[in-house]
């Protein structure tokens, strides 16, 4: 990337792929990936090589989270330059033959834009997940998006923690892109969440198409929310949950959350307040998969990042 | 049968609750767990305040499935409960659910026999948006009836499930007991709880319990009607004929519209092909199980069901003199 005059210039973005099935039991992304797979027409788009590629097939059979290890969590430096062949888990395996195919993660060769689908039991609704405050051309994309969805919500949640930060298959990307959306059980398909997330891609690869045309995206700003910490459920001695996520903030994703609000509900009916010192928003709120992971929601703040102009090189 | 006339039924000395059959329907799982914290304050209560306390045995049916949070190991151990599974051969390799179901027909049964508990509440979540459901094999369990109509919860909807299989053939954990029956609380993913879904449930186990006790201490309960869902077929998903992926999803229009009366032509699912398929059968009948996860690889997309109101007779229980003629009667009927 160079600037000139302010605009942001990046290469032709033209091997795209999209992944579905990264946990195998997030629906939407597994079917929109199978059906792509049989059939890529939806996806095409002029000076764009689109592939549908499932991550976790043994996963997706199994219809399960993940066989060994999280592969969203598996594409660590260490992991990926591990030896060790047919003893490593699974999903390191896995993390191994991506990086192969779609980068190496951090080299010219990587894969220019990589999708990853994205389901949650938290009542996000379109998120789209952003890793770097300064990806401008991530964030001219996100910007496009949001503005062809709109009046329909579509939010950005953005992880740039240096402790909370985690690696994910995208990452093996030079632009890394998350698609979120929920609520939705685990190992079901709800038809208004899998359209919803058709039609995010829909725009995505619109935008790309033009940019590859050469048109010149003025510059924007782009409303984020940008991770703070997360917050465990309440536990006894022995690690088992005492507590439940409040009926109050139940399903409030990136509404408000003052201190002094109810924040979790004890088994035996009292209420836990949320202690912070300021208002935050939280999302994340009552994921399944992340009760292991010892988080009951995440809390951000709202901020307003400014993207360059950007243009095709 | 005489609604006024009141049926006399054997007292109801020992119930079970159990939770996590399904080891990732996790409102069953936390309110089992709790019940045993409270168990002792819970007998203590019985006792004080009756003379006649129930014995309530509470059981943590899947424990390895919990430990994974997954619906079961090897096999799914709420369809493990038939006399033929329950009394058939057991190979070294048996699946755990086969393993573990024999250990809870010690438990709670042996199923048939006189020592098989007095009832039997399973907990159960659904992702589907069915409310609060009783689910049976019988319509006429006077038990079962008159405790569904006991519960009242002004925000949680409640409807009574009837399959109607022979004693036979039941496969549940249910069926262990002399009366029995599934809570099922829906919509809840598995792996969550949900606040809301888990003081629902809480509230039907308390009011359950209470029924008890009021019975066994000699309430008449009166007699009415109850509206009760008779399931009658499942659907399956439109599905690939080599692969047997489905090919369609349950349509904007039904999902999550549980007990909502489907009639002929109605939407029933949406293909990714943007299509409507819709329902072919010639009969109105009630959609229930709407896009439950667990039901996809046993090809069901929607149950349906046929309500009828049924009428429940006063029931309460044998006096002393009433249960000992009750069992000389049984004694002679064997010596015939």
């Amino acid at each position: 990337m160079s600037s000139y005059n302010n605009t942001a210039r990046f290469s032709e973005a033209r091997r795209v792929a999209i992944f579905g099935g990264t946990h195998g039991n997030e629906m939407s992304g597994v079917t929109l990936v199978n059906l792509w797979t049989k059939n890529g027409t939806e996806i095409q788009r002029k000076g764009v090589e689109a592939v549908p590629f499932i991550t976790n097939p043994k996963a997706v059979e199994k219809c399960t989270r993940y066989v060994d290890t999280d592969l969203n969590r598996a594409f660590t430096p260490e992991n990926l330059s591990a030896p060790g062949g047919n003893d490593l888990p699974y999903e390191v395996l896995r993390a191994q033959e991506i990086n192969r195919i779609f980068g190496p993660k951090g080299s010219p060769e990587a894969y220019d834009v990589i999708f990853d689908l994205h389901n949650t039991t938290s009542n996000m609704g379109c998120t789209l997940i952003l890793e770097s405050s300064k990806d401008h051309f991530n964030l001219q994309m996100m910007n496009y998006i949001k503005k062809a969805m709109a009046p329909a919500s579509c939010l950005v949640l953005m992880n740039e923690h240096p402790l909370l930060k985690y690696s994910t298959s995208r990452s093996v990307a030079k632009h890394p892109v998350g698609l979120e959306v929920g609520p939705q059980p685990q190992g079901v398909l709800r038809s208004n969440i899998f359209e919803a997330m058709r039609v995010i891609l829909k725009h995505a690869l619109d935008f790309i198409e033009l940019f590859n045309e050469g048109v010149e995206f003025p510059p924007c700003t782009v409303e984020v929310f940008r991770v703070l910490e997360w917050i465990d459920y309440p536990r006894d001695a022995n690690g088992n949950i005492i507590a439940m996520v409040h009926p109050n903030l139940q399903d409030c994703d990136w509404e408000p959350l003052n201190p002094g609000d109810p924040m979790f509900h004890t088994f035996d009916g009292k209420t836990i307040h949320y202690q912070g010192s300021g208002t935050v928003y939280p999302t994340f709120i009552n994921e399944a998969a992340y009760y292991e992971k010892q988080q009951a929601f995440i809390t951000t703040r709202r901020e307003t990042l400014v993207a360059s102009a950007i243009i095709k090189a | 049968m005489e609604v006024d006339q009141v049926v006399p039924l054997p007292r109801l000395p020992r119930v079970a609750v159990c939770g996590g059959t399904h080891g990732n329907e996790l409102s069953g799982v936390y309110l089992v767990r709790e019940l045993l914290k409270l168990q002792r304050e819970v007998m203590k209560k019985e006792q004080e305040e009756d003379s006649k306390p129930a014995l309530v045995l509470l059981v943590l049916s899947n424990p390895r499935a919990m430990q994974q949070c997954r619906r079961y190991v090897d096999t799914d151990l709420n369809r493990c409960f038939t006399h033929a599974t329950l009394n058939g051969p057991l190979s070294d390799m048996a699946p755990y659910e086969i393993i573990r179901s024999r250990e809870l027909n010690a438990l709670l049964g042996p199923k048939g026999s006189p020592e098989a508990v007095d009832l039997v509440c399973d907990l159960h979540n659904t992702t589907a948006n069915m409310g609060l459901c009783f689910i049976g094999y019988s319509d006429c369990d006077w038990i079962c009836l008159h405790i569904f109509r006991h519960l009242q919860m002004p925000d949680t909807p409640m409807r009574f499930l009837h399959f109607d299989v022979s004693n036979k053939e039941s496969y549940s954990l249910d069926s262990l007991g002399k009366h029995g029956f599934a809570m099922e609380i829906g919509p809840q993913p598995h792996g969550v709880v949900r606040s809301n879904i888990y003081t629902a449930m809480k509230v039907g186990v308390q009011h359950m319990l209470d029924w008890i006790r009021l019975f066994n201490s000699g309430n008449v309960f009166e007699g009415g009607f109850v509206d009760v869902f008779t399931m009658v077929k499942h659907i399956d998903y439109p599905r690939d004929s080599e692969t047997r992926n489905i090919t369609a999803a349950i349509h904007p229009c039904l999902q999550d519209r549980d007990f909502c009366l489907l009639h002929p032509e109605d939407p029933l699912f949406q293909t990714f092909s943007g299509e409507t398929v819709r329902y072919k059968g010639t009969e109105p009948l009630y959609p229930f199980f709407i896009n439950e996860c667990a039901y996809y690889e046993k090809g069901i997309a929607l149950s349906l069901a046929r309500k009828r109101c049924i009428t429940i007779p006063a029931i309460r229980v044998q006096t002393e003199q009433e249960q000992q003629a009750n069992e000389q009667g049984f004694a002679s009927e064997e010596e015939e």
